[in-house]
């Protein structure tokens, strides 16, 4: 898929077929009907957006299981861990710089995670 | 009645998977290999010429090239001495580890030392995808200006080299070496940076005794 500026969708269409793939993956082991809901994880860092895989979705998922199931996102904030002093934050603004000890021994925490959390599911 | 079922699997699973699997031949083969990553024309091409024409003779080098069109960059590294691979990825904005397993294909990894990916130009998407190599380097080149880090930290997260090239335009734009580089420094302990000119050659001799280092290292 092209790449044709900065507002438009990225990879979400591969991913959107990435989340399809598991989600009935994990259906059909689990004997479903149908698929209702999916539960994505999406950190602040990861650079898809929500309406995009949304709009991808209502096309490949047409005719699976999982066709009309609602997707649900939650985003993760960026937080850090500062290794100098051990304090956790989330940092305000440009600077990632430890706000307590101003250290610039930081590490990411949390904020680039991307994983297909739970579905919900009917048997029939 | 619905039941709710927890997953808890990574959207790129199988992506990453199949970027172990190219770490692994490589690992088997002795071969050492970097991931090159930039904008467009900060200097990835350039970088891999310089790095050919120190080489020649010392080091056995495959270049993997990706770019939307052309073999451009794959003739180029061939001319300099490299036995180069092209992928053509026809409007995807990133190399996968799907496309670089058949480039490995394509390659007999026991004739080489060292192989060197460059990646599509582009400072965003790359990052989001793995691809197996042992270090992933980002080129930054001076004119792009300094405030990149702070604005795309997801592609300069996860960088274990940095080169800074066209340090011989310095003198001409704007550009703050130190808030640069505590930028990059913030997201990523442990980062080597090698100031870099392709165009004089100043600052090439640490990249290419750090590279000759890492060489050494897998290949015993």
């Amino acid at each position: 898929m092209r790449c044709d500026g900065m507002n438009d969708a990225m990879h979400e269409l591969p991913v959107t077929e990435n989340i399809l793939e598991i989600a009935l993956r994990h259906a059909s082991e689990a004997g479903a009907s149908r698929v209702t809901d999916i539960h994505l994880v999406v950190g602040e860092l990861s650079s898809i957006v929500d309406d995009s895989v949304q709009f991808y979705w209502d096309m490949i998922s047409e005719g699976t299981i999982a066709a009309g199931a609602a997707l649900h996102f939650t985003r993760l904030a960026l937080t850090l861990h500062c290794l100098n002093c051990d304090h956790h934050y989330a940092p305000s603004g440009e600077d990632f710089a430890c706000p307590q000890c101003s250290s610039e021994r930081v590490e990411i925490e949390q904020g680039e995670e991307f994983y297909l959390e739970s579905v919900e599911i009917e048997r029939e | 009645m619905t039941e709710r079922i927890p997953i808890v699997e990574n959207i790129m699973n199988a992506n990453d998977r199949l970027a172990q699997d190219n770490r692994e031949r490589l690992d088997e083969a002795g071969v050492f290999s970097i991931n090159l990553m930039a904008s467009p024309g900060a200097g990835k091409t350039s970088l891999i010429e310089g790095t050919l024409t120190a080489l020649r003779g010392k080091m056995r080098i495959g270049v993997i090239d990706g770019d939307v069109a052309t073999s451009i960059d794959a003739d180029r590294a061939a001319a300099a001495g490299a036995t180069a691979v092209q992928i053509n990825t026809g409007g995807q904005c990133h190399l996968d580890a799907t496309q670089l397993r058949g480039a490995l294909n394509e390659l007999d990894l026991n004739q080489l030392d060292l192989l060197i990916v460059e990646n599509v130009g582009n400072l965003i998407c790359p990052a989001g995808f793995k691809i197996g190599m042992h270090k992933s380097v980002l080129i930054a080149s001076v004119p792009e200006g300094d405030d990149k880090p702070y604005k795309y930290p997801g592609m300069y997260h996860g960088v274990e080299a940095l080169v800074i090239n066209k340090i011989d335009l310095l003198p001409y734009v704007t550009f703050d070496m130190d808030y640069f580089r505590r930028g990059v420094e913030l997201l990523n302990q442990n980062l080597i940076t090698f100031p870099i000119s392709c165009t004089t050659g100043e600052g090439m001799d640490d990249w290419i005794k750090w590279l000759s280092d890492q060489v050494a290292k897998a290949g015993g």
